[in-house]
């Protein structure tokens, strides 16, 4: 039985590629078969930071029209064997694929994989009920910022108007030494305002900006944003791992290597 | 104003999520703040007939404020802090 997830946000710029582009790779890395669909029609963005920009022949509007079909649209990531992506269009706009076509697009990839993973564009217009359509749960990601906040409130909103099954919230960019310090939302005050159960937060880590400039996914590696996006992997996969959140588990030595930092 | 001192360092988390919690009730309720601002004024002018009330340091917002620290959040309230610059009464009763 496979599961369909959308990775959405609300606001643009708070890591949704990012995100699906690490749980898809964690998702395979752990022996999923699994297949990352790019939802934004127009601003093609997946392709580039999975680094399979110059793999790329059809796309997502080429098999809906029926111009190919889909496993010639499917690009095989070939450094994990259960890793496929399906690119969008970069010429068309939202308006070339409506929810039905999207509900019977991840329909037909279901006998194939175990996870199917859409990742959402921004806002709460066409391409956004495009990807949920079909999705059996979601991922909300957002950053203790309060326009994120914000947006991901209405986003949830949405969501549960619209029956979504299940809702998880995923906080990205934490600075846990400014957490410490007063002068950003904790992950548990996200929680609080959101109303919505964790599946996970991400570190602000300069590793990331490092693995989308080579296109290389960083989760399941030795950072601890790749530790962080393996972890949610695991607990989609139904593990219970638990969240060990640095400002929760911060030791005698954190505070003395932040102190001598600080020096 | 000085622009450094209205950054309040090591603190403004704390106001990112109460601002959030007013902006998130208002978005829900569809309540207007230019009716919050309205009554603002008005608390501030029926106040400062009793006392010097800092009208600029007057908070109102809308919140979901809790029974108990731990406890569950009761019904949207209207909250104000008044700070009030001298107790001594002005007498125009």
């Amino acid at each position: 039985m496979s599961e369909v997830i959308v990775v959405t946000s609300g606001k643009g710029g708070v890591g949704k590629t990012t995100t699906s582009a690490n749980i898809g790779t964690g998702l395979a890395m752990l022996g999923k078969r699994t297949v990352m669909i790019d939802t934004d029609i127009g601003l093609r963005n997946l392709d580039v930071v999975m680094g399979l920009e110059n793999r790329i022949v059809y796309n997502l509007v080429d098999v809906v029209e029926g111009n190919c079909r889909m496993k010639q649209a499917l690009i095989r990531d070939k450094r994990y064997p259960n890793l496929y992506l399906l690119p969008s269009a970069q010429t068309r706009d939202k308006s070339a694929v409506n929810p039905e076509q999207m509900r019977k697009l991840t329909e037909d990839l279901q006998d194939d994989f175990d996870y199917i993973l859409l990742d959402c564009p921004a806002g709460i217009e066409q391409g956004f009920r495009n990807a949920v359509a079909g999705a059996d749960r979601a991922l909300v990601v957002t950053t203790p910022e309060v326009s994120a906040i914000r947006d991901a409130d209405r986003i949830i909103g949405l969501l549960e108007h619209g029956q979504m099954k299940s809702i998880h919230l995923i906080v990205n960019r934490v600075r846990y030494d400014m957490v410490r310090r007063g002068d950003m939302m904790s992950v548990d005050d996200v929680m609080d305002i959101l109303a919505v159960p964790l599946i996970g937060a991400i570190p602000d880590d300069e590793a990331i900006v490092i693995s989308t400039n080579q296109g290389e996914p960083l989760a399941g590696t030795d950072t601890p944003s790749g530790q962080a996006y393996l972890d949610i992997c695991r607990r989609l996969l139904g593990e219970e791992i638990p969240l060990t959140l640095p400002n929760v588990s911060f030791g005698l030595f954190g505070r003395l290597t932040s102190f001598l930092k600080r020096a | 104003m000085d622009r450094r001192t209205a950054l309040r360092k090591g603190r403004s988390g704390e106001i990112a999520a109460r601002r959030l919690k007013f902006l998130l009730t208002a978005d829900k309720t569809g309540f207007p703040p230019e009716t919050l601002a309205m009554i603002r004024n008005d608390i501030y002018r029926v106040v400062s007939r009793y006392v010097d009330v800092d009208f600029g340091q007057m908070e109102l917002h809308l919140g979901r404020p809790k029974s108990a620290p731990d406890g569950p959040d009761i019904c949207p309230a209207l909250c104000a802090v008044i700070p009030v610059r001298s107790f001594r009464l002005k007498g125009t009763f």
